[in-house]
């Protein structure tokens, strides 16, 4: 790719308060074909992807399916081997020689997973599960087991009641919450919840939310959420990212994304939200076709296959991420070229 | 059904911690489930005596297997001195089985534990490695697996010349590429699930991430595909004592009986079909035992 855009002025304003912090982040799948397993193309996952987290707040991440989201997570985590790009937990940059440790990482970093069951050693009990991280971790038997029983305490499971049970033997929520609470086991400082909550049904997602957010407060955690539901992005997190074909289009506040949208592709999304109101019914569907398959994605924007507003300019030029033109705080950033001064788009504000 | 309802039992009376302890653990669950399956008893029942009398032959029988007697050939079953008859040479049939069993048994089993251990580490490097550690394994057993198995130990037994120990290598080489096959398809499935991707997530090591997660979850069918393989291979065991590749004369074993009294099976078609029925009462004990032993321990059931 030829964007190297240069390292967003945003990161360096809020300094050293960053709990992690996510440079030019890039994960090309390669696409395997011909006679010799040659790689005949590139699948953009996640391309050039930067921002960071504060401690304790919330950054949601939404965006289509097949947008980066999962691959930005498993990234994170290093579950997956980024091609380029730097991850900086605390100020330390994760895996260098002189940096922070992988393993001392995961301790401070955990993920749950979208699907809560197969998640689960079907073999194991709940508290071995649970107690595994710990272990892992040079905690003694006996006390890791401890640990497994008041973490489930926490996450409100009778620890009497389910310690010995099996994955198969609870409910759709109940596993999630164990999942949680295997995350927790490590009594990390950032969770990433991978759609931890987007299978479960909708009241007992409600209970689970609450209880995320619970367990913030309590043991001052930070969260990345990643979900497709706008409507629990937009409950639970202090920022939002939206991603598009692997690239971030707008981060910002919650304020910023949902009421100062400044990205047609933000504002699409927005408007395919399902309202309780039904005067704000939509006629239209707000976007046609699906996203352009990222193998090939599309030159200059992403996103001008499908905006409204496309131009000659969109095509021929990648927009950067930049502050937002309409001053509504220094948060707010929109890779969108009528959010671009000189960019020779005709919607660019005056 | 039983269980829940104990639980909340439990939980109305005593103090969650103490139920912890109380709850039934793995393994008695599964002495339970066992002890409800008549089919899996009867055959474990009918297994057990089958070795327990190979094993404890000279203490039963009270003739010797060898001793030929030329005019009780071919007596039918019945015949005082020869509750199950007397075979071409005049030998007591029943010492002869229950002989017969420590040699047909061990070259049952032998082979497959073998290869077991073979194939199974085989496979696990190859379906957790993946790339090309696992095209490179996988593609060696495909070359295995070019031949008829019969065909391939008949091959490797030839080669190597006759004997139990040579058979006993060439019937482990035969079991090495369907295990590898098995473990590896198996451990390729578990390695994309979430719960090793948590587990590494959690800090885990490859080799804990195999012996806690992996391992668990392999072995159940592994052993199960396993069991199925010893019946395999006592007829494979028999065959090849059969074609004069395993066992020699007059060494009891039941493939080769089946083989020396092939001739007589229109003097006395019931003894001669004795030593086939063994092999095939113990192939199939195995084989419903191994079922039943699988169900069992499976605790999603």
């Amino acid at each position: 790719m030829s964007s190297s855009h240069p390292k967003p002025a945003g990161i360096a304003a809020t300094g050293s308060s960053d709990l992690l912090m996510v440079t030019g982040l890039r994960k090309y799948f390669p696409v395997l074909g011909g006679i010799m397993n040659r790689t005949v193309a590139q699948v953009q996952a996640v391309d050039d992807v930067s921002f960071s987290i504060r401690s304790g707040e919330v950054l949601g991440i939404v965006g289509e399916s097949g947008c980066g989201k999962s691959t930005t997570a498993r990234l994170l985590m290093h579950l997956i081997k980024s091609d380029a790009g730097e991850i900086a937990f605390d100020g330390q940059t994760v895996g260098d020689g002189d940096g922070l440790e992988l393993r001392e990482m995961r301790r401070q970093m955990q993920m749950v997973f979208q699907n809560s069951y197969s998640s689960l050693n079907p073999r194991l009990p709940i508290e071995e599960t649970i107690a595994f991280g710990p272990k892992v971790h040079g905690t003694p038997t006996d006390k890791a087991r401890a640990r497994a029983r008041d973490i489930l305490g926490k996450v409100g499971l009778d620890p009497g009641q389910f310690i010995r049970r099996y994955p198969h033997e609870l409910s759709g929520g109940q596993r999630q919450r164990v999942n949680i609470a295997r995350a927790l086991a490590l009594e990390p400082r950032l969770l990433i919840l991978d759609e931890a909550v987007s299978a479960l049904d909708k009241s007992v997602e409600a209970q689970v939310l609450n209880l995320l957010l619970d367990l913030k407060q309590e043991l001052a955690l930070t969260y990345i959420f990643i979900s497709h539901d706008l409507n629990v992005v937009q409950y639970v997190s202090d920022r939002v990212l939206v991603m598009y074909l692997g690239k971030i289009v707008e981060i910002g506040t919650v304020d910023d994304i949902y009421e100062r949208t400044r990205h047609p592709y933000t504002q699409a999304l927005l408007s395919a939200m399902p309202s309780m109101d039904p005067d704000k019914r939509i006629e239209t569907p707000p976007l046609t076709g699906d996203p352009p398959n990222p193998i090939n994605p599309p030159p200059g924007c992403r996103f001008h296959t499908r905006c409204p507003f496309a131009e000659a300019v969109c095509a021929a030029r990648e927009p950067e991420l930049e502050f937002s033109l309409a001053t509504d705080g220094d948060e707010h950033r929109v890779a969108c070229h009528m959010n671009t001064a000189d960019s020779g788009h005709t919607r660019v504000p005056a | 059904m039983s269980r829940r309802a104990l639980d909340k039992n439990q939980q109305a009376t005593v103090d969650s911690a103490q139920v912890a302890v109380q709850s039934r653990g793995y393994w008695a669950t599964v002495l339970m489930r066992l002890g409800q399956d008549k089919v899996t008893l009867v055959c474990g029942a009918v297994l057990l005596t089958i070795i327990l009398s190979a094993v404890f032959a000279d203490a039963i029988a009270l003739v010797d297997p060898y001793k030929a007697n030329m005019l009780k050939r071919l007596k039918p079953i019945g015949t005082p001195g020869f509750p199950l008859g007397g075979d071409e040479m005049g030998r007591d049939m029943l010492t002869r089985l229950l002989y017969g069993g420590r040699l047909s048994l061990f070259m049952g089993v032998t082979p497959v534990v073998l290869a077991l251990g073979i194939g199974g580490l085989l496979g696990l490097v190859a379906g957790f490695m993946g790339g090309r550690v696992n095209m490179l394994i996988m593609r060696v057993m495909d070359v295995f697996y070019a031949f008829p198995s019969v065909l391939l130990a008949v091959a490797i037994s030839g080669a190597l010349g006759a004997g139990v120990g040579n058979a006993i290598v060439s019937m482990t080489l035969v079991f090495i590429p369907p295990l590898t096959r098995v473990t590896e398809s198996v451990t390729t499935q578990i390695r994309n699930l979430d719960y090793v991707e948590a587990a590494r997530a959690s800090g885990a090591g490859n080799l804990i991430i195999i012996r806690v997660h992996v391992l668990s979850n392999v072995l159940g069918p592994v052993f199960i595909y396993a069991t199925s393989l010893i019946s395999v291979s006592i007829i494979l065991a028999s065959g090849l004592s059969f074609l004069g590749l395993g066992t020699e004369p007059p060494e009891p074993e039941w493939g080769l009986m089946l083989n020396t009294l092939r001739q007589s099976i229109y003097v006395n078609p019931w003894v001669a079909a004795l030593p086939g029925a063994m092999i095939f009462f113990t192939s199939i004990t195995f084989n419903l035992l191994s079922d039943g032993v699988r169900s069992a321990m499976d605790v999603r059931l």
